[in-house]
């Protein structure tokens, strides 16, 4: 094969890794502020891929337009949830957390079944047959809109929790638990508007991925796991990190599919995953504990 | 040694126990063959549900990956049964030797480092789906064509080569289900069993102790992986076919687990009420579903999923502990 192939996969893998890096960014925010894993985190990807495919299907609105509205869907789930079934968990052993979560999971992604069906369900956009050429680079349009607009989503993020009165709140929830309660900050409000953060992150991915993949609610444990994969590879807890490790898993998977055979891509990043977990267990840019 | 085994146990509990076991031995005199079907899945959920309570409930450590060892466990016996013609109870030999060599790669790779909690639990969701996604290009199984074992007419029980009705295997898992009891029972007591329970409730007390943390938690997994394989063996052999994108599903894995959290994670009986309870209420679910013409994939699930959410809200010790007091079979 061509080196040029390699190249062109290699682009179109670094561009799914943004977005993947933005779902991650979702996980890994919850993850450093609430110390509670999201493992309903595809789940709720899903369900966002959905409410795009319904406003694609019904209002024929492109689903980097309802990007926006989506996210602040998913936002008020997110913090509804948080408030309503995870806060009062917060002092809860860490099993039994994620056990909570495993429902919430289990629910999602079987309610979706029963509403949308089994079916993988896509979209046409105008766009989606359209490519950039760059030099010996040919790109779809489709997965360069989606990686641009998780870039600017990303940095919008950066840019709340370094500037923001309520993102540096947030911060020192993180930071220190009690030293928050004390200063007077409402710790569990902030909690949910954190979830709240994580759930939009990860709605915009799913809105994005929707102009680029079919959807089906099994897809939805996958990306569980693939966010999960993405923020161990690039440290848990660190939001560079979280966008590293999603740049590296679709380098991989992207290269693990033309190598091999597109079916067994996750393969490569569990591979990279173990790697990982020899060599630097606290991940690429994690910070060593204990 | 059966002295010692009730030593300290109530009586009264002995006498629920053999009442219970009575009464699981009696049953397929009675019983349909739907209702001998229910039975067989209640006993292999309480296998597997007290296989993985000895890691959660007795040393702590979060495995949802489970499913792992069961496919392991399954593809093994069955390949060399197929292929070669092995008998499964001497392929269960390879079962289980796969099983524990995954568990120890496993154990080792996140207890070295500390690995604990959920990026353990984690971690055993990837080599569960590494698993899936390997086995479906496995082309001496079959790869995701499914593995079909050679359906043998069931006038004649060849018990040898595990070929033979349902009643047998209902008695075979009974056998297993009530071993696995007396075994957890007996690591219970074991000086192993102490150090689990002390990791359990702080590694870091443990380990200041003295009790060797990587050593106690390897065995825990190895044990466990060892328990699930020969599960997987019943099942390969019981529903004479297997493919990768179930048996290694990750909600195969949620769904075994789901007995010993409903019955009380760390108890011996939890696991088994557990099975009880769940398999029972999605199959009268089923039923229900059945008569009201509902025929919608993801409602059991759904429901697995609220009757979860419940438990671990309202109950977070499980269903039992509140019964066995109850019964007064606990102070």
């Amino acid at each position: 094969m061509p080196v040029e192939i390699y190249l062109n996969v290699a682009a179109s893998g670094l561009l799914t890794g943004l977005v993947y890096g933005l779902m991650a960014l979702g996980l890994s925010v919850i993850f450093g502020v609430v110390r509670v894993v999201n493992f309903a985190h595809g789940e709720m990807m899903t369900l966002a891929m959905f409410l795009a495919l319904v406003l694609f299907n019904a209002l024929g609105l492109d689903p980097l337009v309802t990007l926006v509205p989506i996210a602040g869907v998913l936002l008020v789930f997110g913090y509804l949830l948080q408030i309503g079934l995870i806060n009062p968990f917060i002092n809860r052993p860490e099993h039994s957390q994620f056990m909570l979560l495993v429902a919430v999971a289990l629910i999602l992604v079987n309610a979706q079944l029963i509403i949308f069906g089994p079916d993988a369900q896509g979209i046409r956009t105008r766009y989606s047959f359209d490519s950039f050429q760059l030099g010996p680079l040919i790109v779809d349009a489709a997965k360069v809109y989606a990686a641009g607009a998780a870039l600017v989503v990303a940095a919008a993020l950066f840019a709340f929790f370094r500037y923001t009165l309520l993102g540096k709140a947030i911060r020192a929830c993180a930071d220190n638990y009690h030293g928050a309660l004390v200063v007077g900050l409402n710790v569990k409000r902030l909690y949910a508007l954190t979830f709240g953060l994580g759930a939009a992150c990860v709605g915009a991915t799913g809105a994005m991925l929707m102009a680029v993949i079919d959807v089906t609610p099994a897809i939805g444990p996958a990306y569980t796991l693939l966010a999960f994969v993405i923020v161990i590879t690039g440290g848990l807890g660190s939001m560079p990190g979280a966008l590293l490790g999603g740049l590296l898993i679709g380098l991989t998977e992207a290269l693990g599919g033309v190598l091999f055979t597109p079916s067994a891509k996750s393969m490569f990043a569990f591979g990279l995953l173990v790697l990982v977990l020899l060599f630097r267990p606290q991940g690429i840019l994690g910070r060593k504990t204990g | 040694m059966i002295g010692r085994l009730t030593e300290g146990v109530p009586r009264r509990a002995l006498a629920l126990l053999a009442a219970l076991f009575l009464l699981l031995l009696v049953f397929p005199a009675f019983a349909s063959g739907y209702l001998l079907a229910v039975g067989f899945l209640i006993l292999y959920f309480a296998f597997v549900g007290q296989a993985w309570n000895i890691m959660m409930g007795f040393a702590g450590q979060l495995s949802l990956g489970h499913s792992l060892y069961v496919g392991l466990g399954a593809y093994a016996a069955a390949a060399l049964y197929v292929h070669f013609g092995v008998s499964p109870w001497i392929g269960l030999g390879a079962s289980i030797g796969i099983s524990m060599l995954a568990g120890a790669a496993i154990g080792f790779l996140a207890f070295r480092f500390g690995v604990a909690g959920v990026y353990f639990a984690i971690l055993t969701i990837a080599f569960a789906e590494f698993a899936r996604i390997g086995f479906d290009h496995f082309r001496w199984v079959q790869g995701s064509s499914g593995f079909f074992l050679p359906v043998a007419n069931y006038t004649q029980n060849d018990l040898w080569n595990l070929r033979g009705s349902p009643r047998m295997f209902y008695y075979l898992m009974l056998a297993l289900t009530a071993g696995a009891f007396v075994l957890c029972h007996a690591l219970l007591r074991s000086r192993l069993g102490y150090y689990w329970l002390a990791i359990r409730e702080s590694p870091e007390a443990a380990e200041a102790l003295g009790v060797n943390l990587f050593r106690y938690k390897m065995a825990a997994v190895v044990i466990s992986a060892a328990m699930t394989a020969l599960a997987g063996v019943m099942f390969a052999f019981y529903y004479n076919n297997l493919f990768p994108e179930q048996i290694f599903h990750i909600s195969r894995s949620i769904e075994l687990i789901l007995g010993p959290i409903i019955g009380g994670i760390g108890t011996l009986v939890g696991p088994i009420v557990g099975a009880f309870l769940l398999t029972g209420l999605a199959e009268g679910l089923r039923e229900v579903m059945l008569r009201l013409g509902i025929d919608v994939p993801g409602v059991k699930q759904v429901f697995y999923g609220i009757c979860l959410l419940l438990v671990v809200m309202f109950l977070p010790d499980g269903v039992w502990p509140p019964i066995a007091k109850k019964l007064g079979l606990r102070r």
